[in-house]
């Protein structure tokens, strides 16, 4: 203790004074938040009453409750989009990291969706989904097809909401071009030399370049598909016939219509844990597919 | 046999003048070009196409929205239905409601994740990094899995169908990513600006405040125009803690509008378009701050 320095102290007290917002901010509405929905999870409460403490009796619940294994099911299958948005958004950056004319308009344009979001895009999508006038099933009478009832039908209402998320793309399309540009010319140059074809470039060179920016696309897409809301909310309600009950969705029914705080936050901390698992199981196997330049 | 090595010479012919022309490097250069533009072109189309419908069908008068083929320009386009949709509803009171949310948010993660970044960016002190560590965790812990318990806190300190369920928590650092962002941010300024700074008697608030922040106003700039749109946008947060038609934002409000006027489409795309805009117009005048905040994350992320 005696051994440090003045300064050393300073240190310590204004870096704690720094972050203190922080740590204020971390304990009440992440540690303690967490905590107490731990604590509510324990208890069948009605908000109004007073809690009633059934220890784990809502974790066991869920297990027999079907509309809980519904609603990971809906958010599981949802999860397709990802290595969809993946494969499109590396695919667009790609075409995007050519050198040709007007390339800026097309970025810009590839990308505005992507600050669009909430509820006015879930009313232009439920529009575009209209079955009969809504302009996709138009385009596709005008060639002949007969389209689904996208919204309104059980197959097709949560292909329809991965098709909605497509359209986001642009996001990580832009990440990806940035890392695209972080590869110097001199390693496509250098296998040039060797001889090296487009498709063996790719492979070699992009692809492993890339790697950390796809581990990032993933976890963020991973993690933000857990938490879809709005757009089940809006355009269908979980309908029909529970075909798009998105995780979040049930949690808030549960919560605020019929104040089953208890069993809400029971439902909220295995969200929790289902992320939890899923990035660490993410991480877990980047180690063998993810390069580091460097490292 | 004559006729036969004819007919493969000639074959042959037409493989090697196909190979000639593929083998050229500026005819595979053209051809390359002209099938990214292809695809550029289509994409674009398929890309702006929601938006073109949006803007269309604003424009048509109620109830002409329902007509084959679709008239992607209407004659004559009805600006009024704008100015009707938007006063059909209290949607200026509710303009203002989200304008004074998304303002004192955005003041909120400036100035609270600014001081923060600057703490684990330029202070040395023990436990910096594992704490560090544990605010890039954070970014795992979805929002919904605290509604609950926020939501009872906030209830108990009567503060619902108030904007402080909001707006205070951001004024706590509650957002890992612009900490981090602005971390990386001040860990590019030289250390020297700070000795020099000390050697002058400048105390490190001072450092802070006059020296480090001036030069990261850039990223100052990418904060604001992500949480502008994080806010101008959010759904759940409103939806949970505000419940008086007065209090409500423009995304509640239209929500609450898709629910009175289920069929006027017409209407709901103006409106739509009309809350849209504020976002595509900033993400044009920010363009430049927007990208290299995003290329930011992916590169140092």
């Amino acid at each position: 203790m005696l051994g440090k320095s003045r300064l050393y102290w300073k240190n310590v007290f204004e870096g704690y004074a720094f972050i203190s917002l922080w740590i204020v901010g971390f304990v009440v509405f992440t540690a303690g938040a967490l905590f107490g929905s731990f604590s509510i999870s324990l208890t069948k409460w009605n908000i109004v009453g007073t809690p009633e403490f059934i220890g784990l009796g809502n974790y066991q619940k869920m297990f027999e409750d079907e509309f809980f294994w519904k609603s990971l099911q809906v958010t599981i299958l949802f999860l397709f989009n990802v290595p969809l948005n993946l494969a499109l958004g590396l695919f667009l950056a790609m075409l995007l990291n050519q050198k040709i004319r007007m390339i800026g308009f097309f970025r810009t344009l590839f990308y505005l969706p992507s600050v669009t979001a909430g509820v006015a895009v879930s009313l232009l999508w439920m529009w575009i989904f209209n079955p009969r006038f809504g302009v996709i099933n138009v385009l596709l009478k005008n060639i002949g097809i007969s389209g689904p009832a996208w919204l309104g039908s059980e197959t097709w209402a949560l292909p329809a909401l991965i098709i909605m998320s497509v359209w986001g793309v642009g996001g990580g399309m832009l990440i990806y071009l940035g890392a695209l540009q972080g590869i110097p010319t001199a390693f496509y140059e250098a296998a040039t030399l060797d001889g090296a074809n487009a498709l063996q470039k790719f492979r070699r060179i992009t692809v492993p370049m890339i790697t950390p920016v796809l581990l990032l696309n993933l976890i963020m897409g991973v993690i933000g598909s857990f938490q879809v809301f709005t757009q089940a909310f809006v355009m269908t309600k979980g309908g029909p016939n529970y075909a798009t009950l998105f995780y979040v969705l049930y949690l808030y029914q549960n919560a605020f219509q019929w104040f089953n705080m208890g069993y809400a936050s029971a439902l909220a901390w295995v969200l929790f844990l289902v992320i939890l698992a899923f990035t660490f199981l993410i991480l877990r196997t980047s180690s063998s597919w993810v390069y580091y330049e460097g490292g | 046999m004559a006729q036969q090595s004819l007919e493969q010479r000639r074959e042959q012919a037409i493989v090697t003048d196909f190979a000639g022309f593929w083998q050229s490097r500026h005819r595979q250069d053209q051809v390359l070009r002209a099938v990214v533009y292809l695809l550029l072109v289509v994409g674009a189309i398929g890309v702006m196409l929601p938006f073109f419908w949006m803007i269309s069908t604003s424009l048509k008068r109620p109830g002409t929205e329902f007509t084959f083929p679709i008239e992607w320009i209407p004659v004559p386009p009805r600006f009024g239905n704008y100015q009707t949709a938007w006063t059909i509803l209290p949607f200026n009171l509710w303009l203002f409601n989200t304008v004074r949310i998304t303002g004192l948010s955005i003041l909120g993660h400036i100035v609270s994740c600014a001081i923060v970044g600057f703490g684990f960016a330029r202070i040395r002190f023990p436990g910096r990094d594992a704490i560090f560590l544990l605010v890039l965790a954070t970014m795992m812990l979805p929002y919904p899995s605290v509604i609950v318990p926020l939501f009872i806190l906030f209830k108990e300190l009567g503060w619902i169908d108030t904007i402080l369920p909001l707006v205070v928590p951001t004024f706590f650092a509650t957002s890992a990513f612009y900490i981090f962002l602005l971390r990386q941010f001040f860990m590019t300024l030289p250390l020297e600006l700070d000795d020099a700074a000390r050697v002058d008697g400048c105390s490190t608030f001072g450092i802070f405040y006059r020296i480090c922040v001036p030069l990261i106003k850039p990223a100052l700039g990418i904060i604001l125009v992500f949480s502008f749109m994080h806010h101008w946008n959010d759904f759940l947060g409103p939806l949970i803690f505000l419940s008086d038609l007065d209090k409500y934002t423009l995304a509640l409000g239209l929500r609450f509008f898709q629910g009175q006027y289920r069929v006027e489409w017409t209407l709901l795309m103006a409106a739509s378009l009309i809350i849209l805009s504020p976002c595509i117009i900033l993400f044009f005048i920010a363009q430049k701050h927007y990208i290299q905040g995003i290329v930011i994350t992916g590169v140092k992320g």
